[in-house]
């Protein structure tokens, strides 16, 4: 065994900025050698940019590194990589036309007489597989190999570069089967026994508890905390990934049970087995006028297919649904915006906003689509229809005429928001509409979706933070590994929650 | 708080997409000034106005006609590279439909003598751009297939009807090059009231494009799709209509051009109409600012300058002596004059002339 404070890195109140987010305030982060490591929390939480600080793509803005004792700044990916720390992203960037063993040695081919030597690198390529108990014919292109393999290969390929000293293995697993995985493991144990330090990110709860011997929380940019496994049960982990503590929840709970009677009407939109192969089992889901509905689960469990499905961004396979009482044939985003559907989708940058068009042209897109190519709002309206969501959502700026891209992060939410309001929409599915975003902003949004409800809407409320679908929702619809497991009342206990998102195990 | 006004107004002249390329063509009508006596000369002959200026104008109208219709298509984030075989297949439907002796259609005896008439043509002037447009547009609704529908990359989409595209006009005219002397004809490429007449069809289709853009959503929907295609997607705009929509009608632009190029010269010539003018084009546009490849903001007035940029220079190449083999070498500096111009840091440097001057 390797002494427990044989510290490798330290990392101590680093603090990173990007415009308009905190991407992390005041974290720490210590990893020893011999020691697997996992790095855990959801979507925003910090873990990328924290790695990206660690292997230099990023500068942090105040705090220190110390490697190996002595402090340092760390100035790119070649100088991390020259430290000693290699990192394995999560899509492989090998060449699979190329074989193995170009692709563990490129760039340090042995040479004989300017040629290549390939007697030479082959064994050398074979050598380094064995290390990782790994005996493959290295002459065969790396494409013709499993994922797990070319995994192992990005691995040896990292090992190689830099004789490393840490490990970085960012989502290793995401593609891989529980057998390939459990081949990868068996890798990075022996590398850990050799007296490598390994960080591990994943979302994979599971593995965290097969594999890692501590575990670095982060939530919203800040250090939760640092673990040993063998002292954290599973339903704490994932309380400190989700925020608030089991007791908070329980208080909360009961403040909460008689918001519940808002509800009314008839069923808007409902869902009969619906699903898609691949993405989401069928579900059975109902949206009444005039509730929220709070959809809970962990990064990658399915709440952003149903999100997709129900706004006709991915057709499904299987199953019905029916709005107002009329069966949907058409699957599209038009077709559920003349319907009266809205969606904010989870990817802000990607999927939200334009962001070379100004807040007047982003705001008025939706409805404009709705309209068509010769129904055209003209300048007066447009700029009617800006100015009053201006000032009904506080969105911070000084024109309608500001690129979108020049808002901070929470007021490019309350464009998108404001994108949707214009259309009047009859069912609203936000996905993580406070991911990122300020406090004060995700207070504004929260508050909001709860007064849409009351103006006889229904709203479906997708987000990480257990805390606030609790808090907002009056009805909670649990997901777990792309499945909808459970459904309970607004007024059921936040313990209650975590419980069947952590699954029956705990 | 005057000096600060004076600088707001510096900045605002500077970031509009028709600084660059206004500030290209003076450049280049002001050497032209220079060194070239007489090329600012307009004379009037039976009414009409004639010059070197008139001239650039006047050869510009291809590259004019072009860009307005390629403005869209990379505005939507793709490109074009078919339109100069479009002009000739334009060219070629065009010429069999008023002169088809080629193709043995029954005609009357005497079709031989008649064909020299220039108040002559076997198929009404009507009837012939119509069909010629319809043509040009199907060749734009191919594109837009392929690219929109088909997700082919917009370049290798385009560059197949670019390569077939002149086989095409071939077969329409037996690979024959069809004289015209239909006299209205060729009115649309050689007439002239005051100024030539080609002017008021570039006119007359920059203000189709700009109501279309302007006026309705399309143009909006363009710069959406073209900025980000997956949130316009996600906000309800049909991004595969709209990019079909783009490509369409730079079809039809192109169908413009050729009607005016062949009855400039009077015949169908499959092999040299519009040849080369797609790059013309697309330089056009990107010196009026409409980003190569990310599409985005576009403006139609400023492509019509970038047309008038490189026009300027042909022109000015041709006044001076230049060969024509060196003229194209000449243009590739101007492009270069002008993508520099384009670059953040230039335009930052300027930008710290403008403002200390302001200050």
């Amino acid at each position: 065994m390797v002494e427990s404070n044989d510290q490798i890195i330290l990392m101590k109140g680093i603090h990173k900025n990007f415009p308009g987010v905190q991407a992390l305030e005041d974290v720490d982060f210590a990893l020893r050698k011999g020691e697997i490591h996992a790095l855990v929390g959801e979507n925003g939480a910090g873990k990328s940019t924290l790695i990206k600080i660690l292997t230099g793509v990023e500068r942090q803005d105040k705090g220190t590194i110390t490697f190996e004792d002595k402090e340092l700044l760390i100035k790119s990916p070649q100088h991390a990589q020259s430290l000693g720390i290699s990192t394995v992203y999560q899509e492989i960037n090998l060449c699979p036309q190329l074989t193995v063993a170009e692709n563990i040695l490129i760039g340090r081919e042995p040479m004989k007489w300017g040629n290549v030597d390939w007697k030479k690198m082959n064994s050398r390529a074979r050598q380094i597989l064995e290390g990782l108990d790994l005996k493959i014919d290295v002459a065969q292109p790396l494409g013709s190999y499993s994922v797990a393999i070319q995994q192992m290969a990005a691995i040896a390929r990292a090992l190689e570069i830099s004789s490393a000293k840490v490990l970085i293995l960012d989502e290793p697993t995401s593609s891989l089967d529980t057998h390939e995985t459990e081949q990868l493991f068996s890798v990075i144990r022996k590398l850990k026994n050799e007296g490598m330090a390994i960080v591990f990110i994943t979302h994979f709860i599971n593995q965290v508890y097969e594999v890692a011997d501590r575990i670095t929380v982060l939530r919203n940019g800040k250090l939760v905390g640092t673990y040993d496994t063998a002292g954290l049960p599973r339903l704490e982990l994932i309380s400190k990934m989700i925020g608030r503590s089991l007791t908070e929840y329980e208080d909360m709970s009961k403040v909460k049970s008689d918001v519940s009677k808002h509800i009314r009407g008839d069923a808007l939109l409902q869902t009969k087995a619906l699903g898609r192969l691949g993405a989401i089992e069928p579900f059975d889901l109902v949206l009444h006028a005039g509730e929220v509905v709070g959809l809970a689960g962990l990064l990658g469990s399915g709440r952003t297919e149903i999100a997709n499905l129900l706004f006709g961004i991915d057709k499904p396979d299987t199953g019905s649904m029916v709005y107002e009482g009329h069966a949907v044939k058409q699957f599209s985003p038009l077709a559920s915006i003349n319907r009266g559907i809205g969606l904010c989708p989870e990817d802000r940058k990607a999927f939200g906003i334009v962001d070379d068009l100004t807040i007047r042209e982003n705001i008025i897109l939706a409805i404009q689509a709705r309209r068509g190519w010769f129904k055209h709002l003209n300048l007066k309206e447009q700029y009617e229809l800006a100015e009053r969501f201006i000032k009904l959502l506080n969105i911070i700026t000084p024109s309608p005429d500001q690129p979108v891209k020049n808002l901070s992060g929470g007021n490019q939410q309350k464009v998108i928001l404001a994108r949707w309001l214009a259309t009047n929409p009859q069912v609203l599915i936000l996905d993580e509409p406070t991911r990122g975003i300020d406090v004060g902003a995700k207070a504004e949004i929260q508050k909001l979706v709860l007064s849409l409800a009351e103006e006889g809407k229904a709203c479906m409320f997708v987000s990480s933070e257990l805390e606030e679908v609790l808090r907002t929702s009056h009805r909670i619809v649990v997901m777990r590994d792309r499945e909808k497991v459970s459904e309970f009342g607004g007024d059921v206990d936040g313990r209650k929650i975590m419980q069947t998102i952590a699954g029956s195990e705990s | 708080m005057k000096t600060l006004k004076s600088t707001q107004t510096g900045r605002k002249i500077v970031e509009s997409k028709l600084f660059f390329p206004f500030v290209a063509l003076a450049l280049i009508l002001l050497l032209d000034f220079i060194f070239i006596p007489g090329f600012f000369k307009i004379e009037t002959r039976a009414g009409n106005l004639y010059g070197s200026l008139i001239d650039i104008l006047r050869n510009g109208s291809y590259v004019m006609l072009l860009a307005i219709g390629m403005t869209l298509v990379i505005a939507t984030g793709g490109v074009d590279l078919s339109v100069g075989a479009v002009m000739a297949i334009a060219a070629s439907v065009a010429a069999i439909m008023i002169n088809p002796t080629i193709i043995g259609v029954k005609l009357p005896p005497d079709v031989m003598k008649l064909v020299f008439d220039p108040n002559f043509t076997y198929s009404p002037l009507w009837e012939v751009i119509l069909v010629t447009l319809v043509v040009s547009m199907v060749c734009g609704l191919w594109n837009g297939i392929l690219v929109a529908y088909g997700n082919i990359q917009p370049m290798v989409a385009t560059l197949i009807l670019m390569i077939a595209g002149r086989g095409i006009a071939q077969l329409i005219t037996h690979s024959l090059r069809i004289q015209i002397f239909y006299a209205p004809y060729a009115f649309i490429g050689k007439g002239w009231v005051i100024l030539p007449f080609s002017l008021y069809i570039v006119a007359f289709v920059y203000a189709i494009a700009w109501l279309l853009t302007r006026k309705t959503s399309i143009g909006l929907f363009i710069e959406s799709v073209g900025i980000n295609f997956r949130a316009s997607f996600y906000s309800g705009i049909d991004e595969k209509k709209v990019k079909l929509l783009a490509y369409i009608f730079c079809g039809l632009c192109a169908g413009i051009a050729g009607l005016v190029a062949s009855s400039n010269i009077q015949t169908s010539d499959a092999n040299q109409i519009g040849l080369n003018y797609e790059l013309d084009a697309i330089l056009a546009v990107v010196i009026g600012g409409t980003a190569l490849g990310l599409g985005g903001r576009f403006s139609l007035l400023a492509s019509i300058i970038g047309a008038l940029v490189m026009q300027a220079t042909t022109t000015s190449m041709y006044a001076i002596g230049v060969p024509a083999s060196a003229v194209i070498a000449v243009k590739a500096l101007v492009v270069i004059f002008v993508i520099l111009l384009y670059s953040k840091q230039v335009q930052s440097f300027v930008r710290k002339i403008i403002g200390q001057k302001g200050a």
